[in-house]
């Protein structure tokens, strides 16, 4: 397995579209630092970016990469591999270099910015960890995806409307039953819908951490008025965890039936 | 060596394989012929794992090959379309399969009688199809397996490659070797294979050397035998 995730790894570096995603957040690191001029802000607004984001590339790049890689599977598939290693090798491939190219690309207008002396250090970390999380999530989504539909184009349309639900379309029914239900004790209610959420979840988990009270919004105020901030954010980290082990559970048991 | 025990395999509605019985013994060059969409490359495909059969069972060298792959060390297979990693250089490609298999490899041979030198260095994605398929056939080649499984080794070769891939595949046959070859060029069955495996709805229609179905025909000519057989399904 680690044979094929080092080529999988090579492979990827080598695309031109992981430079333009590093050098994205190389800029935008650069461009936050210079134009809010302090740390503690940045990190908020690159929360907000990365929350959206990065479950988009990851999805995109997923489903890419499985639909290009297709007949290279077939021949890996030909040589004496246990499939799931094969597979287990891709989706951990592309899942570390978007995470590094993330890492890398924040990571270095922050320091030169004198991330080790500020004590936004901590903070930060926790939004590299919660986007190196939605990485390793949606890419594992999306190999499901693909994984399940042989067309390209369905494939695709699917991936990326599993992307606008999660991102967009989620936290719209969300509020409308917030407001259409509202004579009902909705906490309970509010806490499940956040855990099948994995972009809701790495939000909360965030401003947790940020104690910023103003922007936690509903879901997050009764989160933490439950959970309290430790735990809360103890089980927010958990439930991400299993986000990406469910899939990754759901790819293997569909391997073990498909025709390639 | 192979044997194939009431094989099916259906794709939603579509019945492709349906109660294939087949043994393919040791030694010899086997071609898989039969029309479009008779199964020949989901029969290939459920010997090498690819394609789940849903009943029946595949025996290669005395053991079950469903769910293994293990067994896979002792084959080798030429896809029937090479696509590879455009960002990764030939050499890169034939290293990385020689790293994924535990069995020493004659690549530098294979490279030269190709003319492949040039090309190593170059990215896969840059390679015409001719090229692609060269670096296919020496990844399939460079190992020494019992079996070798060959889908449509022929496609965008020169006649010079051409030349070249038959003298190989006799001689590896000449070692003892057991090969299975599906195509559509005739005379390069008539040329190379010494048994013919007619396919027709999921079943073997036909298994003989090329003599006796050409006697049975009444045809001298194969292309126009294979047609024979066909034209009765278009019947």
């Amino acid at each position: 397995m680690l044979k094929i995730l080092k080529y999988s790894f090579y492979d990827l570096m080598r695309s031109r579209w992981s430079y333009v995603y590093f050098l994205f957040y190389l800029i935008l690191g650069f461009v936050l630092l210079f134009l809010n001029n302090d740390v503690d802000k940045a990190v908020i607004t690159l929360m907000n970016i990365i929350i959206v984001l990065t479950p988009l590339i990851g999805t995109i790049f997923g489903v890419m990469y499985y639909y290009n890689s297709r007949e290279f599977t077939e021949l890996l598939l030909a040589q004496p591999i246990n499939r799931s290693k094969i597979f287990m090798g891709q989706y951990l491939g592309i899942s570390i270099s978007l995470t590094l190219s993330l890492v890398l690309g924040l990571g270095i207008p922050f320091v030169l910015y004198g991330l080790f002396k500020s004590a936004a250090i901590f903070n930060f970390s926790l939004l590299l960890l919660v986007g190196a999380f939605l990485n390793f999530i949606f890419v594992a989504l999306s190999y499901n995806i693909a994984l399940s539909t042989e067309n390209k184009i369905k494939g695709f349309g699917y991936a990326i409307l599993m992307w606008l639900f999660l991102a967009v379309i989620y936290d719209g029914i969300f509020l409308i039953s917030l407001v259409v239900f509202n004579s009902y004790p909705l906490d309970k209610f509010s806490l499940a819908a956040t855990m099948f959420n994995p972009i809701d979840l790495s939000r909360i988990l965030i401003l947790l951490k940020l104690d910023i009270s103003a922007l936690l919004g509903y879901t997050g105020a009764v989160f933490r008025k439950f959970f309290g901030t430790n735990f809360g954010m103890l089980i927010s980290m958990g439930v991400l965890v299993l986000w990406v082990v469910l899939p990754v559970l759901r790819m293997n048991l569909k391997l073990r039936k498909k025709d390639f | 060596m192979i044997e194939f025990k009431n094989l099916h395999k259906r794709f939603g509605k579509l019945v492709v394989l349906d109660g294939l019985d087949l043994d393919i013994s040791k030694g010899g060059i086997f071609a898989i012929l039969g029309p479009n969409g008779s199964g020949k490359t989901t029969l290939i495909k459920c010997l090498l794992g690819m394609v789940i059969p849903n009943k029946g069972d595949i025996i290669f060298e005395k053991k079950s090959v469903l769910r293994q792959w293990a067994y896979r060390d002792n084959l080798n297979y030429l896809p029937q379309i090479a696509n590879f990693p455009p960002n990764l250089t030939v050499i890169e490609l034939i290293n990385m399969v020689k790293n994924l298999r535990p069995k020493t490899a004659n690549s530098e041979e294979l490279i030269e009688l190709f003319g492949l030198k040039s090309f190593l260095d170059k990215k896969l994605g840059n390679l015409s199809g001719g090229t692609k398929q060269k670096v296919n056939i020496v990844l399939a080649f460079m190992f020494d397996s019992d079996l070798i499984v060959l889908d449509e080794p022929t496609n965008g070769l020169d006649p010079i490659a051409l030349i070249q891939l038959k003298k190989m595949i006799q001689k590896e046959k000449d070692k003892g070797k057991t090969i299975l070859i599906t195509t559509h060029i005739m005379s390069f069955v008539d040329e190379v294979a010494d048994e013919i495996v007619f396919l027709l709805d999921g079943k073997i229609y036909f298994k003989g050397t090329i003599d006796a179905l050409k006697k049975q025909t009444n045809n001298d000519n194969l292309e126009h035998a294979i047609a024979n057989l066909i034209a009765k399904q278009y019947a």
